[in-house]
């Protein structure tokens, strides 16, 4: 009985008569949120795919300005300045990346041997170039491959899709039967053949990994496109007097646009892997261009005395496979819908 | 299901007949010449090595010789091994390839199946974030590079292990096997442990609790059998992934095997043989995809395999 007191004695002016507002007994309190800010919202509370994100883009940046940063062309060759160990102002003095190096098993200073003045900051290889400029650029030509890799991929990919999907019959059934032959060559045998047919460079190696690289896209959007092009708002924009590429363009395609980035993150890793793969087996890259396949096999041939060669292109096709990897995770939980909590 | 097997039978027969035409042809663009090494000869001489290799004839004389052979099973004659058939050269070096194959599929699936469902039963603990993490380094590090640092490390400067060669036994095969298993160790981690957590959510396995059952009967005896089934649909994948391996791999520890081999007969333009290993890898991975979707529909009878979609 005590509460009804208390609060009988409250101020009467502290509180206001409310009534409902029927207006308003829809209204909905929170901001709705469209599909690309919801999934923006689950991908940022993703930690390992925003830190992959920040990785990325470092590492982007680096192989744009890297090459420029320490005044040493890539390609150019000082034979008395051959085989540097790692020297890096600043840290030198820690016993990490001083110039030392192993000369006949003992453990010599190699810049004070040679008299060299220069710091090289990932060392030098067989020819005297700097490693470290050497590094970006590849990672720049790496990097270029992959991405115009997967842009022909998804264009080819989406093309065909949408085409067999939303036209079906008879268009679907050859579409489909050439798929169907094509899905059962390995990718490795056609990417080897291709590239031997070819004349040794970038444009080869992007033909070789796009020549097949496109089914899996073509397939994906397809099975979307049959989903989306008998439901009601595509025969409501029919109905309205749509023509077949504005509904292709307008309606269906933007609702596949999830699953296309999802598949694309994956793509650029697997370009990236092949690139390395065929310039490791000797098939790729021919010298003096390089990338990071090249470098890793430069590397692995002097892995013996010399690691730091092998090492540090290792570590950047490495991280960027994880980011790639990372970030593709993150984008697949945040963009399909049926992971939705 | 009959007519869905002969319908597949009949593709991965035009594969192999694509695949085997398309090679012959993309062998006669080649810039190199099988017979460069031969430089030495006059043109009597060259006409003699042609003819002794048939490689006089005009070029669809050539192909129809070179299929019909293919159906007998014959790959033809080497040009690098002087008159030694491709159908030796790659028995003889199939061994090693298949036991670096089969031991990294053992141990790589079944450490990742471990892996996996360590994860998915102690989800969001320090055990799931480490074995994620770790499928992550495996799914990302090319195996050029782990191999390369597996044979610097263990094998150059601890020297446990042969750096290369396949003469030391078992010893030999070690490096070359860990390598190769990081892919299906990564891929069948990451797949355990999705199916493993969706499974335990299920209701079944809430009535395996509620009827006492305990955590090591009800992970291994009831969630473990449902958890596997959907692996065998990434065989395929990992099939792939082991061909793709094994060329380098081989090719870093210096074992004579079929990618060891498919490598250097691409550097010395060894036409036969480069179709031979080619048309071998085709019929090795085709002929997996096929069992492998035959495999999922026996054992799991809600996949209709005579659908037309998807």
């Amino acid at each position: 009985m005590r509460k009804e007191f208390e609060i009988e004695q409250l101020p009467q002016e502290d509180f206001e008569r409310i009534t409902i507002d029927s207006d308003k007994a829809e209204r909905i309190e929170k901001p709705s949120l469209s599909f690309w800010q919801d999934a923006w919202l689950r991908l940022r509370k993703n930690k390992a795919a925003i830190v992959s994100v920040f990785v990325l883009v470092l590492i982007v940046l680096m192989a744009l300005i890297g090459p420029h940063l320490n005044g040493h062309a890539g390609d150019a060759q000082n034979l008395r300045h051959a085989n540097l160990p790692p020297k890096i102002p600043g840290i030198e003095q820690m016993g990490i990346f001083d110039g030392v190096g192993n000369l006949g098993g003992k453990k010599v200073d190699l810049y004070e041997m040679k008299k060299v003045d220069e710091y090289y900051w990932f060392g030098t290889d067989g020819l005297g170039r700097d490693l470290f400029t050497r590094l970006w650029l590849g990672t720049q030509v790496s990097l270029f491959i992959a991405f115009v890799a997967a842009a022909i991929d998804v264009v080819i990919g989406v093309a065909y899709g949408l085409i067999s999907g939303y036209f079906g019959g008879r268009t679907d059934d050859i579409m489909q039967r050439i798929v169907e032959v094509l899905i059962g060559i390995p990718t490795l045998v056609v990417v080897i053949l291709m590239i031997m047919i070819m004349k040794p460079g970038i444009t080869a190696i992007i033909i070789a990994i796009t020549i097949t690289g496109w089914i899996g896209m073509s397939r994906i959007v397809r099975a979307q496109t049959l989903k989306y092009k008998s439901q009601e708002f595509v025969l409501a924009s029919r109905t309205l007097g749509s023509k077949d590429g504005k509904i292709v363009t307008k309606h269906i395609l933007p609702n596949m646009l999830g699953i296309i980035i999802i598949n694309t993150m994956f793509t650029i890793p697997n370009a990236i892997f092949f690139e390395a793969f065929l310039s490791f087996i000797g098939i790729g890259l021919q010298p003096p261009a390089a990338s990071l396949g090249t470098l890793i096999n430069d590397g692995y041939k002097v892995m013996e005395h010399q690691s730091y060669v092998l090492l540090f292109p290792a570590l950047v096709i490495s991280i960027l496979m994880i980011a790639f990897n990372l970030i593709g995770d993150g984008l697949r939980d945040a963009l399909d819908p049926k992971m939705k909590d | 299901m009959v007519k869905y097997i002969g319908k597949r039978i009949v593709y991965m027969f035009i594969t192999l007949v694509l695949i085997a035409t398309a090679s012959f042809f993309l062998m006669q663009t080649l810039p190199g010449s099988p017979i460069a090494s031969y430089s030495k000869l006059n043109d009597t001489q060259k006409a003699i090595v042609e003819k002794k290799y048939g490689i006089d004839k005009p070029k669809p004389v050539q192909y129809a010789i070179y299929m019909k052979n293919l159906a007998k099973g014959d790959l033809g004659t080497s040009f690098a091994f002087k008159g030694k058939s491709v159908n030796d050269l790659l028995a003889s070096r199939l061994k090693p390839s298949l036991i670096l194959g089969a031991q990294a599929m053992v141990f790589g699936t079944l450490v990742g199946i471990l892996l996996g469902m360590l994860a998915a039963l102690k989800q969001n603990t320090f055990w799931d974030y480490g074995s994620t993490f770790f499928a992550i380094l495996g799914i990302s590090i090319p195996s050029f590079v782990f191999a390369s640092l597996l044979q610097y490390w263990i094998a150059s400067e601890w020297q446990l292990l042969p750096v290369g060669l396949w003469n030391d036994g078992w010893k030999s095969s070690v490096l070359p096997s860990l390598a190769l298993a990081m892919g299906p160790l990564a891929l069948s981690a990451r797949f355990i442990r999705t199916e493993m957590i969706e499974v335990l959510s299920s209701d079944y396995i809430t009535l395996a609790r509620a009827k006492g059952a305990n955590g090591f009967e009800i992970a291994f005896k009831h969630a473990f059998r449902n958890a596997l089934i959907p692996l065998i649909t990434v065989l395929g994948p990992l099939a792939a992934g082991l061909v793709t391996g094994s060329l380098v791999v081989e090719q870093i520890f210096a074992i004579p095997g079929i990618g060891e081999q498919f490598v250097s007969s691409i550097m010395v333009n060894d036409h036969a043989t480069i179709m031979g290993t080619t048309l071998l890898f085709s019929v090795f991975l085709i002929v997996v995809i096929f069992i492998v979707d035959i495999l999922y529909g026996v054992i799991d009878p809600r996949i209709r395999l005579s659908g037309g979609k998807g």
